[in-house]
């Protein structure tokens, strides 16, 4: 399955409620004010590091841009994918749930 | 690949419309088929053909309307939530229809996934 | 709309998993009785349905909630409809659906909350427990 986040993690829980839930190995796609998670220099970047162990992380870049996140900004080991990625990601990998 | 979108928010206050669009013109591209884009909570919002986006604002309204008549996606709108926000036949923008949550259930049931978009 | 479009799709024989997500608080948003309004729609179609209560979700279910003071009505009594659902599917042994009411633990525990709190009988799942059962589902909604 492909879980996806769309709220920035300094806003909700979403993030934390993916964690707690999600079996290793789930990956989790970040879009909209989701993506503020896969920026460098924040609080966040070191345990964002730690998920990227367990899960896939991908994020959906025209939400970067829109939000003037950089390439250059974004987390290493995070996977830049366009709506077309996205809509792969989700033939891939079955269900999708939506933490909304 | 048949899918199914389920729209849970308005196109002004939140991006999940946009999102949403987005992923089924992307789909499509695919070569997937989009069965059906179910509208619930303010996501009633996006068939009120009254409303009038500023000139240079995307008008998701006639998006959704449009590509729905390109690609034969049925836009259903649910009754129940519609009603309480007062979007009518006489005010359902084109490409839309009004029918009942059963229709969500359905889509869930006949397509291969169903992708929520919400807040 | 054409007139091709406005017909069922094929749906008959057809069993899938259906998860019902609950993750917020009633009353402060719509989410909880429109998510609620889905499921008991749901019922008519006879498919696997599982419906949890996770996060801010678990307070949909607590007894004694008195909305009399805000004037909205109150819908903490549909909720043992579904227990209903869930106890005639659990007498037909014919029945191709099968419903659990589900309560993640970690939230309900973070919130102070025990299963006396609940209108309804639940089962009382760890959150990884849920996490897996979701890994089985086909379809995953909530609001």
């Amino acid at each position: 399955m492909l879980n996806t986040i769309n709220k920035s993690p300094f806003e909700r829980a979403s993030l934390d409620s993916f964690l707690r839930t999600a079996p290793k190995g789930t990956p989790v796609l970040f879009l909209e004010d989701g993506v503020y998670a896969v920026t460098k220099n924040t609080s966040l970047a070191a345990a964002m590091a730690a998920i990227a162990k367990d899960h896939a992380i991908y994020a959906l870049g025209p939400d970067l841009k829109a939000r003037a996140i950089g390439d250059d900004r974004v987390l290493e080991g995070v996977t830049v994918v366009d709506y077309g990625g996205f809509v792969d990601l989700v033939v891939e990998h079955g269900t999708v749930q939506s933490w909304l | 690949m048949k899918f199914g979108i389920l729209v849970n928010e308005g196109p002004f206050t939140h991006q999940a419309s946009d999102s949403a669009y987005q992923f089924t013109k992307a789909a499509i591209a695919k070569g997937h088929q989009v069965m059906r884009v179910f509208f619930y909570y303010d996501g009633v919002n996006n068939a009120n053909r009254l409303s009038e986006p500023q000139a240079d604002d995307r008008n998701l309204v006639k998006l959704w309307g449009e590509l729905a008549k390109e690609h034969k996606i049925d836009l259903v709108v649910c009754i129940a939530a519609a009603l309480r926000r007062g979007i009518k036949e006489e005010i359902l923008a084109e490409g839309f229809r009004i029918s009942g949550l059963g229709q969500l259930i359905e889509v869930g049931i006949a397509a291969d996934r169903t992708v929520m978009f919400g807040d | 709309m054409s007139e091709d479009m406005e017909g069922s799709f094929e749906t008959e024989g057809v069993h899938k998993q259906f998860m019902f997500l609950n993750r917020k608080a009633p009353y402060g948003t719509i989410y909880a009785l429109e998510v609620l309004e889905m499921i008991l729609i749901s019922a008519a179609f006879e498919q696997n349905t599982n419906v949890v209560f996770m996060d801010d979700g678990v307070y949909q279910i607590r007894k004694g909630m008195d909305t009399k003071p805000v004037n909205m009505k109150n819908f903490s009594p549909t909720y043992r409809i579904l227990e209903a659902e869930k106890e005639d599917a659990d007498e037909d042994p014919d029945a191709e659906m099968k419903w659990r009411l589900i309560v993640e633990k970690e939230s309900m525990e973070a919130r102070g909350l025990t299963p006396e709190d609940f209108i309804i009988e639940v089962e009382v799942l760890p959150a990884k427990q849920v996490g897996e059962l979701m890994a089985e589902m086909d379809v995953i909604l909530g609001g």
